[in-house]
Protein backbone atom coordinates (compact mmCIF):
# COMPACT_ATOMS: atom_id res chain seq x y z
CA UNK A 1 0.00 0.00 0.00
CA UNK A 2 2.51 2.72 1.00
CA UNK A 3 5.19 1.94 -2.09
CA UNK A 4 2.07 2.49 -4.61
CA UNK A 5 1.26 6.09 -2.55
CA UNK A 6 4.81 6.72 -2.96
CA UNK A 7 4.87 5.76 -5.88
CA UNK A 8 2.07 8.72 -6.94
CA UNK A 9 3.39 10.97 -4.96
CA UNK A 10 6.92 10.78 -6.39
CA UNK A 11 6.31 13.63 -8.77
CA UNK A 12 5.00 16.12 -5.69
CA UNK A 13 7.94 14.96 -3.96
CA UNK A 14 10.41 15.75 -6.33
CA UNK A 15 8.95 18.96 -7.07
CA UNK A 16 9.46 19.78 -3.37
CA UNK A 17 12.70 18.82 -3.05
CA UNK A 18 13.78 20.89 -6.31
CA UNK A 19 11.29 24.56 -4.65
CA UNK A 20 13.53 23.87 -1.29
CA UNK A 21 16.56 23.75 -3.57
CA UNK A 22 16.48 26.90 -5.31
CA UNK A 23 14.72 28.63 -2.85
CA UNK A 24 17.66 27.87 -0.04
CA UNK A 25 20.10 28.34 -3.19
CA UNK A 26 18.18 31.98 -3.28
CA UNK A 27 18.92 32.96 0.09
CA UNK A 28 22.00 31.48 0.79
CA UNK A 29 23.97 32.63 -2.35
CA UNK A 30 23.69 36.22 -1.59
CA UNK A 31 25.97 35.39 1.57
CA UNK A 32 28.29 34.43 0.10
CA UNK A 33 28.65 36.16 -3.39
CA UNK A 34 27.01 39.73 -2.48
CA UNK A 35 29.38 42.50 -2.35
CA UNK A 36 28.86 43.72 1.95
CA UNK A 37 29.58 46.51 3.65
CA UNK A 38 27.49 46.69 6.71
CA UNK A 39 25.63 49.84 8.18
CA UNK A 40 23.04 50.47 10.75
CA UNK A 41 21.78 53.08 8.24
CA UNK A 42 20.81 50.34 6.12
CA UNK A 43 18.81 48.49 8.12
CA UNK A 44 16.78 51.08 10.25
CA UNK A 45 13.28 52.14 8.73
CA UNK A 46 13.17 55.09 6.18
CA UNK A 47 9.87 57.26 6.17
CA UNK A 48 10.70 59.70 4.14
CA UNK A 49 13.50 61.34 6.01
CA UNK A 50 11.22 61.01 9.31
CA UNK A 51 12.15 58.88 11.75
CA UNK A 52 9.65 55.80 11.99
CA UNK A 53 6.23 57.24 13.54
CA UNK A 54 5.33 53.83 15.17
CA UNK A 55 5.13 50.07 15.01
CA UNK A 56 4.45 48.46 11.28
CA UNK A 57 1.83 46.30 13.32
CA UNK A 58 -0.80 48.28 14.05
CA UNK A 59 -4.72 47.26 14.78
CA UNK A 60 -6.88 47.12 11.77
CA UNK A 61 -10.75 47.24 11.35
CA UNK A 62 -12.61 44.06 13.20
CA UNK A 63 -14.68 43.85 9.52
CA UNK A 64 -11.51 42.56 7.67
CA UNK A 65 -12.26 39.53 10.35
CA UNK A 66 -15.70 39.05 9.88
CA UNK A 67 -15.04 38.86 5.84
CA UNK A 68 -12.22 36.17 6.71
CA UNK A 69 -14.77 34.35 8.71
CA UNK A 70 -17.32 34.21 6.64
CA UNK A 71 -14.62 32.85 4.04
CA UNK A 72 -13.99 30.19 6.30
CA UNK A 73 -17.58 29.38 6.86
CA UNK A 74 -18.69 28.87 3.02
CA UNK A 75 -15.17 27.50 2.46
CA UNK A 76 -15.80 24.58 4.04
CA UNK A 77 -19.47 24.10 3.34
CA UNK A 78 -17.82 23.54 -0.02
CA UNK A 79 -15.16 21.12 1.54
CA UNK A 80 -18.20 18.67 2.50
CA UNK A 81 -19.59 19.17 -0.93
CA UNK A 82 -16.06 17.51 -2.65
CA UNK A 83 -16.75 13.50 -1.34
CA UNK A 84 -20.49 14.18 -1.87
CA UNK A 85 -19.70 15.10 -5.21
CA UNK A 86 -17.38 11.86 -5.31
CA UNK A 87 -20.06 9.68 -4.38
CA UNK A 88 -23.09 10.76 -5.74
CA UNK A 89 -24.30 7.90 -7.23
CA UNK A 90 -23.95 5.80 -4.69
CA UNK A 91 -25.86 7.52 -2.04
CA UNK A 92 -29.12 7.99 -3.43
CA UNK A 93 -32.11 10.33 -2.07
CA UNK A 94 -30.76 10.10 1.16
CA UNK A 95 -27.53 11.68 0.20
CA UNK A 96 -29.22 14.13 -1.96
CA UNK A 97 -31.97 15.14 0.19
CA UNK A 98 -29.45 15.77 3.18
CA UNK A 99 -26.93 17.90 1.27
CA UNK A 100 -29.85 20.16 -0.03
CA UNK A 101 -31.04 20.39 3.71
CA UNK A 102 -27.17 21.07 4.88
CA UNK A 103 -27.04 23.75 1.95
CA UNK A 104 -30.84 24.77 2.69
CA UNK A 105 -29.66 26.19 6.72
CA UNK A 106 -26.61 27.62 5.14
CA UNK A 107 -28.68 29.49 3.02
CA UNK A 108 -30.41 30.97 5.58
CA UNK A 109 -27.37 32.20 7.33
CA UNK A 110 -26.25 33.95 3.65
CA UNK A 111 -29.83 35.46 3.29
CA UNK A 112 -29.61 36.59 7.19
CA UNK A 113 -25.89 38.65 6.43
CA UNK A 114 -27.11 39.47 3.35
CA UNK A 115 -30.00 41.32 4.39
CA UNK A 116 -28.18 42.14 7.63
CA UNK A 117 -25.74 44.26 5.40
CA UNK A 118 -22.40 41.98 6.52
CA UNK A 119 -21.16 41.62 2.73
CA UNK A 120 -21.60 45.54 2.35
CA UNK A 121 -17.93 47.10 3.14
CA UNK A 122 -19.38 50.44 4.34
CA UNK B 1 10.78 5.20 2.33
CA UNK B 2 7.68 5.46 3.54
CA UNK B 3 9.62 5.26 7.19
CA UNK B 4 11.80 8.10 5.68
CA UNK B 5 9.26 10.28 4.93
CA UNK B 6 7.15 9.59 7.91
CA UNK B 7 10.40 10.36 10.43
CA UNK B 8 10.35 13.82 7.74
CA UNK B 9 7.30 14.88 8.51
CA UNK B 10 6.84 14.26 12.18
CA UNK B 11 10.80 15.51 13.04
CA UNK B 12 9.53 18.71 11.11
CA UNK B 13 5.53 18.81 12.84
CA UNK B 14 7.43 17.79 16.41
CA UNK B 15 10.20 20.73 15.77
CA UNK B 16 7.66 23.41 14.34
CA UNK B 17 5.27 22.66 17.00
CA UNK B 18 7.54 23.41 19.36
CA UNK B 19 8.65 26.54 17.60
CA UNK B 20 4.81 27.75 17.52
CA UNK B 21 5.21 28.05 21.50
CA UNK B 22 8.62 28.98 21.64
CA UNK B 23 9.33 32.00 18.89
CA UNK B 24 8.63 35.24 20.59
CA UNK B 25 6.98 36.93 18.01
CA UNK B 26 3.34 35.61 17.46
CA UNK B 27 3.78 36.11 13.44
CA UNK B 28 6.38 33.88 13.41
CA UNK B 29 4.25 31.31 15.77
CA UNK B 30 1.45 31.28 13.37
CA UNK B 31 4.18 30.53 10.22
CA UNK B 32 5.63 27.74 12.20
CA UNK B 33 1.84 26.89 12.82
CA UNK B 34 1.37 26.68 9.21
CA UNK B 35 4.38 24.73 8.70
CA UNK B 36 2.80 21.84 11.35
CA UNK B 37 -0.46 21.97 9.63
CA UNK B 38 1.43 21.32 5.93
CA UNK B 39 3.56 18.70 8.04
CA UNK B 40 0.35 17.23 9.13
CA UNK B 41 -1.05 17.13 5.97
CA UNK B 42 1.86 14.89 4.83
CA UNK B 43 1.26 12.58 7.92
CA UNK B 44 -2.27 11.85 6.65
CA UNK B 45 -1.26 11.43 3.10
CA UNK B 46 0.91 8.78 4.68
CA UNK B 47 -1.83 7.07 6.43
CA UNK B 48 -3.61 6.69 3.52
CA UNK B 49 -6.34 9.92 4.21
CA UNK B 50 -5.96 11.90 1.08
CA UNK B 51 -8.75 13.51 1.64
CA UNK B 52 -8.34 14.81 5.16
CA UNK B 53 -4.81 15.69 3.87
CA UNK B 54 -5.98 18.21 1.23
CA UNK B 55 -8.80 19.64 3.39
CA UNK B 56 -5.99 19.96 6.01
CA UNK B 57 -3.73 22.15 3.32
CA UNK B 58 -6.79 24.10 1.76
CA UNK B 59 -8.98 25.01 4.62
CA UNK B 60 -6.65 25.22 7.96
CA UNK B 61 -3.30 26.55 5.89
CA UNK B 62 -5.67 28.35 3.44
CA UNK B 63 -8.44 29.76 5.62
CA UNK B 64 -7.74 29.30 9.62
CA UNK B 65 -4.35 30.10 9.51
CA UNK B 66 -4.76 33.61 7.72
CA UNK B 67 -7.54 33.66 10.47
CA UNK B 68 -4.76 33.13 13.13
CA UNK B 69 -2.70 35.86 11.56
CA UNK B 70 -5.66 38.22 11.82
CA UNK B 71 -6.32 37.72 15.64
CA UNK B 72 -2.22 37.72 16.12
CA UNK B 73 -2.00 41.20 14.52
CA UNK B 74 -5.48 42.57 15.77
CA UNK B 75 -4.40 41.80 19.54
CA UNK B 76 -1.97 44.62 19.07
CA UNK B 77 0.85 42.92 22.17
CA UNK B 78 2.56 45.24 23.79
CA UNK B 79 5.77 42.07 24.65
CA UNK B 80 7.18 44.22 27.19
CA UNK B 81 4.20 44.90 29.51
CA UNK B 82 3.33 41.51 29.15
CA UNK B 83 6.48 40.51 30.67
CA UNK B 84 6.30 42.93 33.37
CA UNK B 85 4.08 40.46 36.03
CA UNK B 86 5.97 37.41 34.95
CA UNK B 87 7.91 37.11 38.28
CA UNK B 88 4.65 38.08 40.37
CA UNK B 89 2.67 35.40 38.57
CA UNK B 90 4.90 32.77 38.09
CA UNK B 91 3.88 30.52 40.89
CA UNK B 92 0.39 30.29 41.00
CA UNK B 93 0.99 29.62 37.14
CA UNK B 94 3.45 26.96 37.66
CA UNK B 95 0.92 25.47 40.60
CA UNK B 96 -1.46 25.56 37.63
CA UNK B 97 0.91 23.81 35.21
CA UNK B 98 1.01 21.34 38.22
CA UNK B 99 -2.26 20.41 38.40
CA UNK B 100 -2.82 20.43 34.81
CA UNK B 101 -0.23 18.21 33.99
CA UNK B 102 -0.84 15.78 36.84
CA UNK B 103 -4.37 15.47 35.35
CA UNK B 104 -2.99 14.33 31.83
CA UNK B 105 -0.50 12.43 33.72
CA UNK B 106 -3.40 10.71 35.41
CA UNK B 107 -5.73 10.56 32.32
CA UNK B 108 -3.06 9.01 29.98
CA UNK B 109 -1.91 6.36 32.55
CA UNK B 110 -5.86 5.10 32.68
CA UNK B 111 -6.14 5.19 29.05
CA UNK B 112 -7.02 1.84 28.18
CA UNK B 113 -7.15 1.19 23.78
CA UNK B 114 -9.70 -1.33 22.56
CA UNK B 115 -7.57 -4.23 21.55
CA UNK B 116 -9.89 -5.04 18.41
CA UNK B 117 -8.62 -1.17 17.48
CA UNK B 118 -5.44 -2.42 17.89
CA UNK B 119 -5.30 -5.21 15.86
CA UNK B 120 -6.77 -3.78 13.18
CA UNK B 121 -3.68 -0.92 13.56
CA UNK B 122 -1.09 -3.83 13.80
CA UNK B 123 -2.08 -6.59 11.70
CA UNK B 124 -4.69 -4.87 8.90
CA UNK B 125 -7.49 -7.46 9.58
CA UNK B 126 -10.18 -4.91 7.85
CA UNK B 127 -7.83 -3.18 5.94
CA UNK B 128 -8.54 -0.40 3.88
CA UNK B 129 -10.54 -1.28 0.55
CA UNK B 130 -8.07 -1.08 -2.54
CA UNK B 131 -11.21 -0.24 -5.04
CA UNK B 132 -12.63 2.79 -3.05
CA UNK B 133 -10.85 6.19 -2.64
CA UNK B 134 -10.85 7.65 0.19
CA UNK B 135 -13.29 10.65 -0.68
CA UNK B 136 -15.56 7.99 -2.07
CA UNK B 137 -15.36 6.28 0.87
CA UNK B 138 -16.07 9.07 3.18
CA UNK B 139 -18.76 10.51 0.91
CA UNK B 140 -20.54 6.85 1.13
CA UNK B 141 -20.71 6.97 5.17
CA UNK B 142 -20.91 10.85 5.90
CA UNK B 143 -24.54 12.18 4.31
CA UNK B 144 -26.43 8.78 4.98
CA UNK B 145 -25.21 6.63 8.10
CA UNK B 146 -23.72 9.65 10.01
CA UNK B 147 -26.78 12.35 8.60
CA UNK B 148 -27.25 13.42 11.64
CA UNK B 149 -23.87 14.63 12.17
CA UNK B 150 -23.68 16.04 9.01
CA UNK B 151 -27.21 18.19 9.44
CA UNK B 152 -25.51 18.97 13.09
CA UNK B 153 -22.16 20.64 11.53
CA UNK B 154 -24.10 22.51 8.97
CA UNK B 155 -26.22 24.07 12.42
CA UNK B 156 -22.87 24.83 13.30
CA UNK B 157 -21.70 26.01 10.89
CA UNK B 158 -25.05 27.98 10.69
CA UNK B 159 -24.62 29.51 14.46
CA UNK B 160 -20.94 30.42 13.63
CA UNK B 161 -21.80 32.51 10.87
CA UNK B 162 -24.26 34.26 13.00
CA UNK B 163 -22.32 34.63 16.03
CA UNK B 164 -19.83 36.60 14.16
CA UNK B 165 -22.01 38.66 12.40
CA UNK B 166 -23.59 39.74 15.62
CA UNK B 167 -20.44 39.87 17.43
CA UNK B 168 -18.69 41.85 14.89
CA UNK B 169 -20.75 43.93 12.66
CA UNK B 170 -21.18 47.83 13.66
CA UNK B 171 -23.62 50.00 12.16
CA UNK B 172 -22.26 52.82 10.29
CA UNK B 173 -24.18 56.23 10.77
CA UNK B 174 -23.73 58.85 8.15
CA UNK B 175 -22.67 56.71 5.50
CA UNK B 176 -23.87 57.23 1.62
CA UNK B 177 -24.27 54.01 0.52
CA UNK B 178 -24.83 53.72 -3.47
CA UNK B 179 -28.42 51.71 -4.70
CA UNK B 180 -28.02 50.60 -7.49
CA UNK B 181 -31.81 49.33 -7.94
CA UNK B 182 -32.85 53.18 -7.06
CA UNK B 183 -30.78 54.66 -9.46
CA UNK B 184 -31.72 52.47 -12.14
CA UNK B 185 -35.44 52.67 -11.87
CA UNK B 186 -35.14 56.74 -11.88
CA UNK B 187 -36.91 57.85 -14.70
CA UNK B 188 -37.29 61.18 -16.58
CA UNK B 189 -40.85 62.00 -14.75
CA UNK B 190 -39.43 61.50 -11.37
CA UNK B 191 -35.71 63.34 -12.13
CA UNK B 192 -36.54 66.11 -13.74
CA UNK B 193 -38.72 68.68 -13.20
CA UNK B 194 -39.88 71.53 -15.23
CA UNK B 195 -39.97 75.24 -14.13
CA UNK B 196 -41.25 78.30 -15.75
CA UNK B 197 -39.24 80.95 -15.77
CA UNK B 198 -40.38 84.33 -15.89
CA UNK B 199 -38.66 86.53 -18.65
CA UNK B 200 -35.77 87.98 -17.49
CA UNK B 201 -36.39 87.33 -13.77
CA UNK B 202 -34.21 84.52 -13.20
CA UNK B 203 -35.31 81.37 -11.48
Amino acid sequence: MAGGLLDEYLPLAVFIGISLVIGLALLIAPFLVAYQNPDPEKLSAYECGFNAFDDARMKFDVRFYLVAILFIIFDLEVAFLFPWAVAFRDIGWLGFSSMMIFLGVLTVGFIYEWRKGALEWD
Amino acid sequence: MAALFFYLFSAVLIASAFMVVASRNPVHSVLYLILAFVNAAGLFVLLGAEFLAMILVVVYVGAVAVLFLFVTMMLDVDFAELRQGFQQYLPFGALIALVFAAELIVVVGAWAIDPSVLKVVQGGSTAIPSDVSNTQAIGRLLYTKYIYFFQAAGLVLLVAMIGAIVLTLRERSGVKRQNVAQQVARTKATAMEVKKAPFRAGV
